[in-house]
């Protein structure tokens, strides 16, 4: 039964070089996107290429719905997985200052490695800042305590948090996200007609 | 001489589905799926930590990432962002796309670009120590398993980033 490194005797050696491989493969994968390209991904936020939500959103259903169904099937078990906790205040308004700070710098921390091994130099500067940001958060971390685990909620799910079943949920967010990558094309279309239009 | 041109990017879908056989595998065998920004924090502890000991474990940021454990840096999540750089550079040579170069819009000039870049990645590793996580961890894999969290983060960063585009316009298009 999976996880197979809690059922099983897994060495750590042959974790990490399953963590290498998954990397290696996670990073071409982003790199094929077009993802080391800032002003590629940044093209999201002005919807003339929305590849950064088809990526995310196609990667997220199929990731949910395949973890839905080999749980199901009695393959996975569902309760040793990790499920990132929930802490209101500090994702929502962490989020909005995260996304400030995506499109100022047109790539995200997994995307920027991406950036930087294809030898642009912006990737660099975003390494920078997040080594920056980092050292502010271990100088200031002592003022943040009470904000930091404010409105904590702990690691429940969205099935359990709003009493739905979990298949139920899952072919939910399959379907809305099926509407979402239809309309995420004629968004796209619309904008780049329009830009072309300007342009000429 | 001819210069070679790049190889086009792929389609989205596949490389969304790709990404996704690629946290139900992960999620498998650990039982958690892909990270990014977590790899930073470990290499800031053990950056810091050869420079001023003392100073390293007495911040508790960093010495989360020191204490009781064999090095920092033989951590799962650093061991796999390793892996996402050799993977982008691969690819990228592959692709015909491996180039030192500033991307950046017309508009503006590259010192400008570089001073944004680094504003924007200050900007993200700081709010993900109050999010717990990235566009990786928490978003792609956090979304996966359907923690409330993860769908609120991506909700908002794709408000934060839209409020603040217009604004950028000019160092993008």
């Amino acid at each position: 039964m999976a996880p197979l490194q809690f059922n099983y005797e897994l060495s750590e050696t042959l974790l990490l070089l399953f963590a290498m491989l998954t990397g290696i493969a996670f990073g071409m994968f982003l790199e094929k996107a077009g993802f080391g390209n800032a002003r590629k991904l940044v093209q999201q936020f002005y919807n003339t290429d929305m590849a950064m939500f088809k990526v995310l959103f196609s990667a997220i259903v199929t990731a949910m719905l395949g973890i839905y169904w080999l749980s199901y099937f009695g393959i996975l078990d569902i309760t040793q997985i990790y499920i990132n906790a929930t802490f209101i205040w500090p994702q929502a308004l962490g989020g909005i200052i995260f996304g400030f700070g995506f499109v100022l710098s047109g790539l995200c921390p997994g995307t920027s490695c991406v950036a930087v091994f294809t030898g642009k130099l912006d990737g660099l500067a975003v390494f920078a800042g997040m080594f920056t940001g980092l050292f502010l958060y271990a100088e200031t971390e002592p003022f943040l305590k009470g904000a930091l685990s404010y409105s904590s909620i702990g690691d429940i799910s969205l099935y359990e948090l709003f009493h739905v079943e979990y298949g139920l949920l899952t072919f939910l967010i399959a379907a809305i996200a099926i509407g979402a990558f239809w309309f995420a094309g004629k968004v796209e279309e619309r904008f780049s007609n329009n830009s072309l239009r300007r342009s000429s | 001489m001819m210069k070679r041109e790049p190889r086009p990017y792929w389609n989205p879908y596949i490389v969304g589905v790709g990404i996704g056989l690629l946290i139900i595998l992960s999620v498998v065998v650990t039982g958690r799926g892909l990270g990014a920004v977590g790899a930073f924090n470990g290499i800031i502890a053990s950056l810091t930590h050869a420079i001023a000991p003392d100073y390293a474990l007495s911040k508790g940021a960093y010495s989360a990432y020191l204490s009781g454990v064999e090095h920092p840096l033989k951590d799962w999540v650093v061991i796999e962002i390793a892996g996402v750089c050799i993977g982008g550079l691969l690819s990228g040579i592959v692709s015909g796309r491996f180039k030192f170069e500033v991307i950046k819009g017309p508009g503006i000039s590259n010192v400008t670009r570089l001073i944004l870049a680094f504003s924007g990645g200050l900007l993200m590793a700081y709010a993900a120590k109050f999010t717990r996580g990235c566009t990786s961890g928490l978003a792609l894999s956090g979304g996966s398993v359907l923690s409330p969290g993860a769908w609120l983060f991506m909700i908002s960063v794709f408000i934060g980033g839209y409020s603040v585009a217009w604004l950028m316009k000019k160092a993008w298009n």
